[in-house]
Formats: structure tokens, C-alpha cells, sequence
């Protein structure tokens, strides 16, 4: 076994890493702050490694373009930020309806509109989850250090590969910006997820037919043999488009379904010093590290409290929640925006226990220590 | 120390991002933990810039610098701006050209020619992010010096290692030789 | 003959189409389908994108690797699918609407990047699928259900714009010239790179009817009257120029071709 590579790496640059580590192998971006690192990093490495960079005219033809690589069989993956991801909606639908795998990663910045261009927010949570118009699933991952963006970028491409479905990674500003250590696991020990080959032949093939005991219908790539059709517009399994209401049902309901039914497999979160805690935070991503000093200094001081922090920010850990919020006398969200996660927590949590929020929208991680005193008043 | 926190400030284009990235990863090299960020945008570009480095024995979690241990300003605007984020005891490195001093008897202040050894010593005006590393290095043995080299080899063009490791030998007698007491004492 | 074309082409299972009676889109998509007969293209080899409007339900019917994008999207997608797999002949179907209104910073940039795409557009002046508004190429003066008083918008040269863009053949036709469009579309994908064909068709259920157009055959004996070649234009006076339109091939260019240049700086490292 070859020795574990430790490094001083930047967040974005760990999303590439993690990326190309997961598979990737096809990147289309449009510049944006503060994700742009992306963009770079791919363009330097793919070519070098049998993979393909292309610099597209708009975020929306970005997100088209890798849906299009992917239906050829690549792992293909998007990166934007705040103004990007209302525009990468359109193919995010696209491909959850299509059900083509792919990765839209969006480094959030102060919002609305062009906002805040260089400083952290968390406000894209509710866009993450329903942004694009219709009824729909969708998986959401949220990392709070470097080595964690490594670890759910990987993770995204499974879950995308396996679902067939778009995974969204949420990151904030703070943590893609900033550099810390890494330890770069050995390639053979990380679980990569990839396509596997139609057990059906091209005559037989019904490309949104789902076989027994499978979760996702085969997905067969562009070019291999099989003509097949795909479209935005509500299909049969045979593809083709159809007004047929029954259908129509059964589809939406499938591709919620496929996620909703398996959300054990897909949830993620840690849990930080929950063991006797009285009081629990909920935070994710860089906010989750404030949480974590504050939580050390409370707990000097003789404060029960914890911390649960969602790694899977969609779907939401609904079961795990609500265990954890029969046990305690209160719960707290705290996040850089007015209440986005909080309205989710509150409806799982809120019929069990006290729930409140604390929010800051100024373009600044919120402190440890106005964490400790939020707590300390309420 | 169990958390340091370092703020490098000046005006752009003096490497300061890179001084601190360089920092971290010695002390990476050390075995410790270690945050680095820098501003960006708009307040990147021209003037002013700033870099920051937490190195910690434990695990680091809130990752900014708010009141920072030792701060370097290579500029009178930097070192206006940032001095209230200077800690009570802390160091405060400034290049020569700052004349007005702070207004402040709770910190250690060292005033030495970085910006001019780099551009009339080396001839070589880039270097002073260098030459600034060697003398932080003198004065608080933040990391190993065998670390600060590694890094900085590392990280520097590739043809210009004999004039940075000069350039960090130049940082270190900057304070070898600081003949004046510092300003002012720790409280 | 045409019953073998249907039978090798196209998704009998998915007809019948939803194109109104009269409409010129199928002798557009029944020439793209005897192009690609006439090169011989191996079917799995072929893939077809398509955007949104009637013209781009075309990819649905066709047997090919086929794909229904989103509106204005289709040579964004066809250039994710020609840089991921550069062995598939890329044929986007795209119309008026779809191509320079809400695709038209794609059309674009995709001429610029002069891949190796082709791209058809089926022009018929009107935005069909949503019941006839005014698009980029309704003349101005005509009317649709939201130009009830006449066009007041200048219109677009699809063929002028795809060659400022970079284009590297550009043509015209109209559906009266079915063998026209045929022989272009054989044309446009031996071209290496940016290949755009204009195809001039017919919308008789609402441009046609707005305009008081006549039926199909009135449309078509028109398209066959306003439509000349390069050469014969130029002949004309100033005055017989009026109403005109230029068919026949208008631009063949070289320039380097986007993913054999990606490849070559792959191959400089």
C-alpha cells in the first residue's frame, strides 16, 4: 500500500480532486465567483488524464452539455455559484425527468441576484430542493472541511450513478476558499459506483423500464447499439412522449419514489457530542464549524448540549431528526440565512420538542460566539 | 500555543497570499492542524490584501481569524486597518515605511526595512513576502525552520530557490540584528 | 422509395405525428432522413437533438440515437454529446423559435467553436406549438396572435448570422426544393465542422392562416415563386430583389474544427 498523501488544499481544488478521484471525466462551467477554482483546476487536469474541458457560453448550455456527455457514458459534473444555480434549474429538471446522472455543484454566495459576490451565505438551501419547477426528488450534500468536499464530491458521483439522478453539492464560500490539510485516501480504498452494463439487448431494451429488483431503469449510453429516445416531456418506458395521466403519475411518483424509499441508504450527518445533550443544534457546512467551538465552549461551562449535523441535506434526515428531538428540551438551527433548514426541522421536530432559529445574512460566518450567547439567551 | 492566529496584510501584488499559503504548509509539516484564507474580489485587486494562517495542535474548527497573535502590515493602510485586531500581548511586525505608528502600549511592535532589503539588498522587490516569512519565523519560531524552507522551496518559481532562500536568511538577521526594544510592553 | 425510408428510419411505434395537416415539416425530416441514407451512415452512429417546438418533436420519430432537449438548448446538448463521443454524426433539428430566439447565443457560439454539428432549421415563421406568435423571422409587417397589429420587429438572416458566427457551410432551401435540402444536409455533414441549413417550411394552420396565406399547396407554389439562386439574384433589379429569397449553398469555409483542436493540444503535453 502506497503512503497516504497529506496536502494543504483548498476546497474547490478538493472538489476537482474528488471528482476526478470519483470518475469524472467530462466538466463544462461558466465562470462565476467564488466557484471559479473549479472551472481552472479542471481545465488544468482533464485534458491530462483522457478527459474534456469545455468552457461554455452561459451556465444553462454548461448544464445541458454535461447532461449530453453523460447520456455517452461520461461522469460529468457543472460548478457555479448563487446567480448560476437559479440558471442551471432548467437542466437540473431536465436530467431529474430524463434521469441522467450528473453533478451541479454551487459554492453559495450572498444572495439574491448578484448579492454578495465574494462572501458566504447558506441561502440556496430551499432553491437546492425545489428550484426547479415541477414535483421532484433531489439529493443534496453539504461539507464543512476540505477533506469532507473530497469525500461528497466522490459521493455525489455514486449517488448520482446509482439513482440516476442529479446530485446537487452545496459548499460555502468559506470552506472553498480556504486551505487546509488533507489526507488524500489511497484510490483503492475509496468506493467508486459506476454505470453497469444492460443486461438487456438492444431489441428487448425499454430504457425507463425498471427490472425486478433493480432501482433505477438500465442506463444504456449514446452510441452503444441501442437507439433509444429521450426527452424532457413526460414518457412511457419506452421513452416516448405520452399525455397519458396514469403514466404521467406513475412516472413523477417513481422518481420520488426511487429516493424517498431509500433515503437510509442516501442520509449522511454526524452527530457531536449528542451522548447526555439537552440542547441540540442543527447546522451544516462552515456554520457547523462554528457550532462545534461554540459546543466546546459551552460544554466548559457545563451547558448539555450537541450538535446534528446533516451531511445529506436532502433528503432530509426525517427519522434520525425526530429520534434525536424526543430526547431533548430544545432544538436550534443555525445557518447564514432567515430560516431555510429551519422551516424543515421545525415541521419533523417541532411536534416533539421547542424549536428556534438563528440566522445572519451579512456575508459573515457566524461567530462562536455569537452562538454562545444565542444559546445562553434563549 | 495550542491555536496561533496570523494576519498578513499590505497591498496587492505583495505576495502576502502566497507568504501565508507558505506558512501553512510548513506548518503543516510540522504535524500540525492549519487554516489559510485570503480576501477576494474586489478588495483583492489593487489595494489592499490580506492573508490569514490559524496553526493549532487540536482540531480547527471555527476556520477565520478574528483577533489575531501576531500581524504583519507592510503598508500604513493595512497596518491603520487591522491594528485593532491585533491582541493585547500580541506582535506586531511592520515594514519601515510605516511611519505613523499605532497608538497602542498593550503589544510588542518591531519596525524593520522587509519591503527595502528585498528591493535594494536582493534586488528583487518580489521577495519581500519572503524576507517577511524569515522574520516572522526569528521572531516567534511559529515552525520549524527546515519546515519555512521545504515550504518555501516548494511553493516558489522554479529557478528562483537560491534567491528565496537568500531572501529568507535576510528575514532572519533583520531580527537577528534588531537592535532597538521593541515598542511598548506586554501587559 | 419512400415506404422503405419509413421502414429503416423511422419509429413507426411513435407515429402518427402531431404535425397539423399540410404542414412542411415532414418533407424536411423525410430529406434529413434520405441524406443519411444516401452517405450510408451506419444508424447507431447517428444522433439526433432536437429542441423544443414542432420541428424538434421530428427526433422522436426517428430511429436514431434521439434526443428531445429543452427549448433553446439542443446544440448546447449536441456539443456536450459531439465533445464526449466525437464519433457520433450530430444532427440537431431546431426551429425559428428555438434556435435565435432562446437558443440564439448557442447558435452562436457553436458556429464560433465551428464543431462538428449539423444543424437544420426548420423555418416557418411562426412560433407553432404555442398557437402562432411572431418569431425572429416573421417578416415585419406580418401578423401573429401576438402581433395583432402587424410585426413592428425586424426580422433575422438565420444564413447571414451563422456565417458571421463562424459557421463553415451555410445554406438555404425550401421544402418546394425537397432534392435541395437533401443534397445540403449530405453536404452540411461531410462538412467538418459548423454545418447550418436553413430550410424554409410552411405553417399553413397559423402563419399561413394569419397571414392569409392560402392553404399548403398556395404556401408551397410561393416558396417555389419568391425563392431564387445566388446567381439569378444577382441579376434581378433592386425592385425584383423584393420578397426574394436566396436558396442554394451560400457559404463554405475552413477553420479549424473544436474537438480535433482539443485533441491536438491533448497531444502537444
Amino acid at each position: 500500500m502506497t503512503e497516504k498523501i497529506i496536502r494543504l488544499m483548498q476546497g474547490n481544488e478538493a472538489c476537482v480532486e474528488g471528482a476526478i478521484a470519483a470518475g469524472m471525466r467530462f466538466y463544462a462551467g461558466y465562470p462565476i465567483t467564488p466557484s471559479t477554482e473549479i472551472a481552472e483546476l479542471s481545465a488544468a487536469k482533464l485534458p491530462r488524464i483522457g478527459g474534456k474541458f469545455i468552457q461554455m457560453e452561459d451556465e444553462i448550455a454548461s448544464i445541458s452539455a454535461i447532461i449530453g456527455a453523460s447520456l455517452t457514458g461520461y461522469k460529468a459534473m457543472t460548478a457555479t455559484s448563487g446567480p448560476g444555480f437559479s440558471l442551471k434549474q432548467e437542466g437540473i429538471g431536465y436530467a431529474a425527468i430524463s434521469e441522467t446522472p450528473c453533478v451541479i455543484v454551487n459554492v453559495q454566495r450572498g444572495g439574491p441576484s448578484t448579492g454578495l459576490p465574494t462572501f458566504p451565505a447558506q441561502g440556496d438551501i430551499m432553491q437546492a430542493r425545489w428550484g426547479t419547477h415541477g414535483d421532484h426528488s433531489i439529493i443534496a450534500l453539504y461539507p464543512s472541511t476540505v477533506r469532507e468536499i473530497y469525500d461528497t464530491t466522490i459521493k455525489a458521483f455514486n449517488l448520482a450513478e446509482k439513482y440516476r439522478t442529479p446530485v446537487i453539492l452545496l459548499m460555502d464560500e468559506v470552506i472553498a476558499h480556504m486551505r487546509e490539510k488533507i489526507e488524500i485516501p489511497n484510490i483503492d480504498e475509496v468506493e467508486i459506483y459506476n454505470r453497469k452494463k444492460p443486461k438487456s439487448s438492444p431489441s428487448e431494451y425499454l430504457p425507463f423500464h425498471v427490472r425486478e429488483g433493480d432501482i433505477v431503469p438500465e442506463m444504456v449510453n449514446f452510441g452503444e447499439g441501442y437507439r433509444f429516445h429521450v426527452t424532457g416531456l413526460v414518457h412511457s418506458e419506452t421513452g416516448f412522449p405520452t399525455n397519458d395521466h396514469k403514466i404521467a403519475e406513475n412516472l413523477i411518483t417513481r422518481l420520488i419514489n426511487k429516493i424517498q424509499d431509500n433515503v437510509e441508504d442516501i442520509v449522511e450527518y454526524e452527530e457531536y457530542r449528542l451522548e447526555d445533550a439537552e440542547k441540540v443544534i442543527i447546522a451544516y457546512g462552515a456554520t457547523a464549524r462554528s457550532v462545534k467551538s461554540a459546543i466546546d465552549s459551552l460544554r466548559e461551562e457545563g451547558c448539555k448540549i450537541g450538535m446534528f449535523r446533516p451531511i445529506t441535506i436532502w433528503p432530509v434526515a426525517q427519522k434520525q431528526i425526530e429520534e434525536m428531538a424526543r430526547k431533548v428540551k430544545k432544538v436550534s438551527v443555525i445557518e447564514m440565512n432567515m430560516g431555510q433548514y429551519f422551516l424543515e426541522i421545525d415541521r419533523i421536530a417541532g411536534k416533539y420538542t421547542t424549536v428556534n432559529q438563528y440566522g445572519r445574512v451579512h456575508g459573515e460566518l457566524i461567530t462562536p460566539e455569537e452562538i454562545i450567547s444565542f444559546i445562553k439567551e434563549g | 500555543m495550542l491555536r496561533q492566529e496570523l494576519r498578513l496584510s499590505g497591498s496587492g501584488g505583495q505576495g502576502l497570499i502566497l507568504a501565508g499559503i507558505i506558512l501553512a504548509e510548513a506548518a503543516l509539516y510540522d504535524g500540525k492542524n492549519v487554516v489559510q484564507s485570503q480576501s477576494y474580489g474586489p478588495e483583492a485587486r489593487g489595494g489592499a490584501s490580506k492573508s490569514e494562517v490559524i496553526i493549532s495542535q487540536a482540531p480547527i474548527n471555527y476556520p477565520k481569524v478574528n483577533k489575531c497573535d501576531i500581524l504583519l502590515s507592510l503598508t500604513q493602510k493595512a497596518c491603520d486597518k487591522y491594528i485593532s485586531s491585533l491582541k493585547s500581548g500580541g506582535i506586531l511586525i511592520l515594514d519601515s515605511s510605516v511611519t505613523k505608528l499605532p497608538d497602542r502600549d498593550d503589544i510588542k511592535i518591531y519596525s524593520i526595512p522587509i519591503l527595502k532589503t528585498a528591493s535594494n539588498g536582493l534586488k528583487k522587490s518580489m521577495v519581500a513576502n519572503i524576507v517577511a516569512l524569515g522574520s516572522i519565523y526569528e521572531l516567534t519560531k511559529i515552525v520549524n525552520r527546515v519546515s519555512l524552507e521545504r515550504a518555501v522551496l516548494n511553493r516558489v518559481p522554479r529557478g528562483t530557490e537560491e534567491l528565496n532562500k537568500k531572501a529568507l536568511k535576510k528575514g532572519f538577521e533583520l531580527i537577528k540584528n534588531y537592535r532597538s526594544k521593541p515598542y511598548g510592553e506586554v501587559c | 422509395m419512400p415506404s422503405q425510408l419509413v421502414d429503416k428510419y423511422y419509429r413507426t411505434e411513435s407515429l402518427p405525428h402531431i404535425w397539423c395537416p399540410g404542414c412542411g415539416n415532414g418533407i424536411v425530416t423525410r430529406a434529413i432522413v434520405k441524406a443519411i441514407d444516401n452517405l450510408g451512415l451506419n444508424q447507431d452512429d447517428v444522433c439526433i437533438v432536437s429542441g423544443i417546438g414542432c420541428s424538434s418533436r421530428a427526433s422522436g420519430y426517428l430511429d436514431f440515437n434521439t434526443i428531445h432537449t429543452t427549448h433553446g438548448r439542443a446544440l448546447a446538448f449536441a456539443t456536450g454529446i459531439k465533445f464526449a463521443n466525437p464519433k457520433l454524426h450530430v444532427i440537431v433539428i431546431t426551429g425559428d423559435g428555438d434556435c435565435v430566439a432562446i437558443g440564439g447565443n448557442h447558435l452562436i457560439h457553436t458556429a464560433r467553436r465551428n464543431i462538428d454539428i449539423t444543424t437544420i432549421v426548420f423555418n416557418n415563421n411562426i412560433y407553432g406549438m404555442t398557437g402562432g406568435q411572431y418569431s425572429p423571422t416573421t417578416p415585419t409587417g406580418d401578423r401573429g396572435t401576438t402581433a395583432p397589429y402587424g410585426n413592428i420587429d425586424a426580422n433575422f438572416d438565420l444564413c447571414n448570422l451563422a456565417k458571421a458566427a463562424g459557421a463553415t457551410y451555410v445554406s438555404r432551401a425550401t421544402v418546394f426544393g425537397a432534392n435541395m435540402i437533401i443534397k445540403q444536409v449530405e453536404n452540411g455533414i461531410k462538412n467538418k465542422g459548423f454545418s447550418f441549413i436553413e430550410t424554409i417550411t410552411i405553417c399553413p394552420t397559423y402563419y399561413g392562416r394569419k397571414n392569409k396565406k392560402g392553404d399548403s399547396v398556395d404556401m408551397i407554389t410561393d416558396l417555389k415563386e419568391i425563392a431564387v439562386n445566388k446567381v439569378s439574384y444577382e441579376k434581378l433589379s433592386e425592385e425584383q430583389r423584393k420578397g426574394k429569397i436566396i436558396v442554394g449553398e451560400l457559404y463554405k469555409g475552413k477553420r479549424p474544427e473544436y474537438v480535433e483542436e482539443y485533441n491536438r493540444m491533448v497531444e502537444s503535453f
